[in-house]
């Protein structure tokens, strides 16, 4: 039943299995076990994020592109719900028709984007995706008047998620139960149902062929598959999967701006989370969307202690200032490339290869 | 016999997970031609490639001149005084042929520095080279190319020349000219290690021969003793009786 | 000397029927100098456009100072530094802090105050330089062959470099204004052409001049185009063309950093930002101009610096994208870029 479920990807190694079910039960009962706004707001970012990075696996992980628009098809996500909202008038009409358009403009997007793949090399379209993410990001702070520009959308959410909407009187098993509670349950079921549909897409015939692609287009063509029919499809189905990311994101925080959705530095996370996790496992994209979570929340306050003990000193002080957690990703994502080009998971399977575990 | 300048003693190559040399032992003896013979895929060209160490021997040892050479980087293999012409020929489309010889003589800082008399002799050999002097070798034809990777391996005096297929897409004439040019190598005392598909030019030519089956040399000799045993070329390069290549 | 060998040396000698010529790709030129001529009418004053275009050319040899260095380096080594941004804002950044610290100085005349630019422009090459080669030890040789890893790694680097220049110089915009003597405009008639753009023109100029000198007079030149093409056959032949390889990074870091100087004095302020927004653009002039060609680097890097210019005072909100439009266009007509360089 399990091996249904999990479409036959099972971990593969007790220590990921562990950790997987204890993922799953933590974020399922988050609201009751952690209580307090921010436990939860870091749980929702969690599963945000594993939809993000899952979908962006199936792209770099499985079928080896290398594409750095991912942002966008986030950003696309998140602010068709929140124009959809402020335009529409709050309510499920308008996220449904904001999630609709986004999820067609990413589905054109993406096409063209796959299909341009006919023409240019890995390398260049590394690069074009780059300038294209860079556009979309400088269109984003242009178009003001539609996007509210640097400053972003406010909204309100559809009345059963709105943070006032409260059914019950009396809190059930301690907790308020309220429109944000709704909220985080709709994320969650969302994100468990979807990541469930990707890792069925992976071990599926297609999923297969995807990764065939990966190991060598040549030799995948030369059997005939048509590896720009294939690599495209891959494509569009994370930006699509990314789309339904963002959606979820500005519903939860009930606003959009280009630093929650399109800033560089979330590409950056994804690709750190993708490559610390483990590429091509999708349970590399759980596992390390929680790790990161936890660090870049928890991590900031601990350098935070690091500063203030370090003050006066010229350097140091600055090197380990909180807002110089950039620098610290960025030299644990060159260590993971070099050490970890298997990632967490990767590592937890051979361990238990060797040891049987 | 003339003493080896080059050795290779039990030489493995593996080329990511396939096995291509199973241990190959043969001796190249100095100033001689040896032709290295075989069918298809029987591991020729990956020899020749092993040597001048664009693919490390796994296993085994080459000596040229007495020094180990495995292990070595091809600039550095190159340097002690081996020339090597690929079986794709080599030839920097993009650059001119004057710019492709200046290149392979190592001495020569622009084409003022070349040795005069060697390339007269090398126009004489190879008369088109001197016609496309200043052209784009690119716009050679296949042929042509051929002979400018050819000259480029004689433009300065070497130990030895691997030379893979010289015979590809010559037109008769030429051939007989390199046949002349690898004779005047010899009075030159070069050593001449040649893979060949065209037996006939092998048997003008060589006067060692190995055959490579897979992966392995089957048979050492010389060239004389195969070329008048038809029923050895039969067995060893499935030449059937009368059939000239 | 060998006047004898060559009889087809001897200039204006016929080429004889059937002998194919080596014939010059003037299209692209073409497209450049379209481009300029289209613009005219379409910006309305001549003096206008005299402005712009001096301005796009002078943006366009920035451009090609900073990307000449890296499409040589993936060219001849295959390696693509998504990194190559952080040289950029080295550079300006060293140069702030020259610039800064000989600005007392540099008041007394006019001929300090081109000493303290020259001496900022040195010693930022020098040190992007010096980072180069630390950069190409230990983040990029490592790599070698595996692009997907370089992509990762490269762009981690950059990250890392950037961090790093906030910590020295501050996370915020610092100005790096332009001395007295470069202020200003030359008025011609009715046109306004700015003293530094000329300036950055002709040391674009002179850079350009310099490696092609080298690259088409010098051996070490023939080398590298000769290793562009196949890397192994230069090995073959008995060069040692790692060490070449490293030579071209630290000289590609150093031609970085000195962008870096005159993109700062050209906006007159530096932000840590500043390396990967370059990023962007010079990824899209070495895609026009096809990977691993100098010339259509520098033809592709005009395209884009006018391009910008024309589009900037016609069409502001349409600026980047015109880029982006660009080099679709221009892969759309030829798929590797303007001068493609065959390869093995």
């Amino acid at each position: 039943m399990l091996n249904r479920l999990l479409s036959h990807d099972l971990p593969r190694s007790r220590w990921l299995g562990l950790a997987l079910v204890l993922i799953a039960l933590a974020l399922a009962l988050a609201p009751f076990v952690f209580p307090g706004a921010k436990a939860l707001g870091v749980a929702a970012k969690m599963l945000v994020f594993i939809l993000l990075v899952a979908s962006y696996d199936l792209l770099l992980g499985y079928t080896g592109i290398v594409s750095f628009a991912h942002t966008m098809f986030f950003g696309l996500g998140a602010y068709g719900v929140a124009i959809a909202s402020l335009r529409m008038g709050p309510g499920f009409a308008a996220v449904l028709a904001g999630l609709a358009a986004a999820l067609a403009l990413s589905l054109v997007l993406s096409l063209v984007i796959g299909l341009f793949s006919l023409r240019v090399k890995a390398m260049f379209y590394a690069m074009i995706t780059l300038a294209v993410a860079s556009a979309f990001q400088t269109l984003a702070s242009q178009l003001s008047d539609l996007t509210g520009g640097e400053d972003g959308l406010s909204f309100k959410n559809p009345e059963i998620f709105s943070p006032s909407f409260e059914p019950f009187e009396n809190p059930l098993l301690g907790v308020a139960v309220d429109g944000k509670l709704l909220t985080y349950y709709l994320l969650f079921v969302v994100v468990a149902l979807l990541f469930l549909a990707t890792l069925r897409v992976v071990n599926s015939p297609f999923g297969r062929v995807l990764q065939a692609i990966r190991e060598n287009d040549f030799r995948a063509e030369a059997i005939g598959f048509r590896t720009v029919v294939y690599r495209t499809l891959s494509n569009v189905l994370g930006a699509l999967l990314a789309t339904v990311a963002g959606a979820l994101l500005a519903l939860w925080l009930r606003y959009t701006g280009p630093d929650t959705t399109l800033s560089f530095e979330i590409m950056l996370d994804i690709l750190l989370i993708v490559v610390i996790g483990g590429m091509g496992t999708l349970y590399g994209a759980v596992l390390g969307s929680v790790l990161f979570v936890l660090a870049q929340n928890y991590l900031q306050d601990l350098l935070k202690l690091g500063s203030t003990a370090l003050e006066g000193v010229p350097v140091l002080a600055q090197l380990v200032s909180p807002d110089r957690w950039l620098l610290w990703l960025g030299v644990l994502f060159v260590l993971s490339v070099y050490h970890f080009p298997t990632g967490v998971v990767g590592r937890l399977r051979a361990m238990a290869v060797r040891t049987g575990a | 016999m003339t003493a080896p300048i080059l050795e290779l003693a039990g030489v493995h190559t593996h080329i990511g997970a396939y096995h291509i040399l199973h241990g190959v032992d043969f001796a190249v003896p100095e100033g001689q031609v040896t032709m290295l013979l075989g069918r298809n895929g029987a591991g020729k060209s990956t020899t020749l490639r092993t040597i001048m160490g664009l693919w490390q021997a796994s296993q085994g040892e080459i000596r040229f001149q007495g020094t180990r050479l495995n292990g070595l980087p091809t600039p550095e293999v190159a340097q002690r005084g081996i020339a090597y012409v690929p079986e794709a020929m080599g030839i920097f489309t993009d650059l001119t042929v004057k710019e492709n010889m200046v290149l392979a003589a190592r001495k020569a800082r622009h084409e003022g520095e070349l040795d005069t008399q060697r390339l007269e002799w090398i126009f004489g050999l190879f008369p088109a080279l001197r016609k496309f002097w200043l052209y784009p070798a690119g716009k050679l034809s296949g042929g042509q190319k051929q002979m400018l990777a050819v000259a480029r391996a004689i433009c300065e005096p070497r130990a030895l020349i691997l030379i893979d297929e010289p015979s590809k897409g010559l037109a008769p004439s030429i051939i007989q000219n390199l046949i002349t040019a690898f004779n005047e190598l010899k009075r030159q005392k070069t050593t001449l290690l040649l893979v060949e598909q065209n037996f006939n030019m092998a048997k003008a030519l060589g006067d060692t021969v190995a055959v490579m089956d897979n992966g392995r040399v089957v048979h050492r000799g010389t060239m004389r003793e195969l070329a008048e045993d038809e029923s050895m070329q039969q067995r060893l390069l499935g030449l059937s009786l009368g059939a000239h290549q | 000397m060998s006047a004898s060998a060559t009889p087809a040396a001897t200039p204006g000698a016929p080429a004889s029927a059937g002998i194919p010529k080596a014939s010059f790709d003037w299209r692209p030129i073409a497209l450049l100098a379209a481009l300029m001529v289209l613009a005219l009418p379409a910006i309305g004053s001549g003096s206008t456009w005299l402005t712009l275009t001096v301005a796009g050319l002078a943006m366009g040899l920035i451009i090609f100072i900073i990307a000449s260095g890296l499409t040589l380096v993936f060219g001849l080594m295959d390696v693509l530094n998504f990194g190559h941004g952080v040289f950029i804002a080295l550079g300006a950044f060293v140069a702030t802090s020259v610039m800064g610290g000989m600005a007392q100085w540099a008041e007394t005349s006019a001929a300090a105050q081109f000493v303290s630019v020259f001496a900022a422009m040195v010693v930022a090459m020098a040190v992007a330089g010096g980072i180069g080669w630390a950069f190409e030890r230990v983040i990029v040789r490592p790599v070698y062959g595996l692009h997907l890893k370089q992509i990762l790694i490269t762009m981690g680097g950059m990250i890392v470099g950037e961090e790093i220049i906030k910590v020295i110089w501050g996370p915020l915009q610092i100005p790096l204004p332009l001395p007295e003597v470069l202020r200003g405009a030359f008025v011609l008639g009715d046109a306004a052409v700015e003293k530094y753009r000329l300036l950055a023109t002709g040391i674009g100029l002179a850079v350009f001049a310099a490696l092609s000198f080298t690259l088409g007079r010098t051996k070490i030149g023939l080398l590298i185009r000769a290793g562009v093409q196949d890397r192994e056959m230069v090995e073959s032949l008995g060069y040692r063309i790692r060490q070449l390889f490293v030579g071209v990074f630290v000289a590609g870091s150093g031609l970085a950093g000195l962008g870096g100087v005159m993109w700062g004095l050209y906006q007159q302020n530096v932000t840590p930002q500043i390396g990967g927004q370059v990023n962007v653009l010079i990824f899209i002039v070495i895609i026009i101009g096809g990977l691993g060609s100098t010339f259509g680097c520098f033809i592709g890097a005009l395209l884009v610096g006018l391009m910008a210019n024309y589009t900037g005072f016609l069409a502001p909100k349409v600026a980047l994208f015109s880029n982006i439009g660009l080099m679709v266009a221009v892969l759309l007509w030829r798929p590797q870029g303007l001068y493609p360089v065959s390869n093995r």
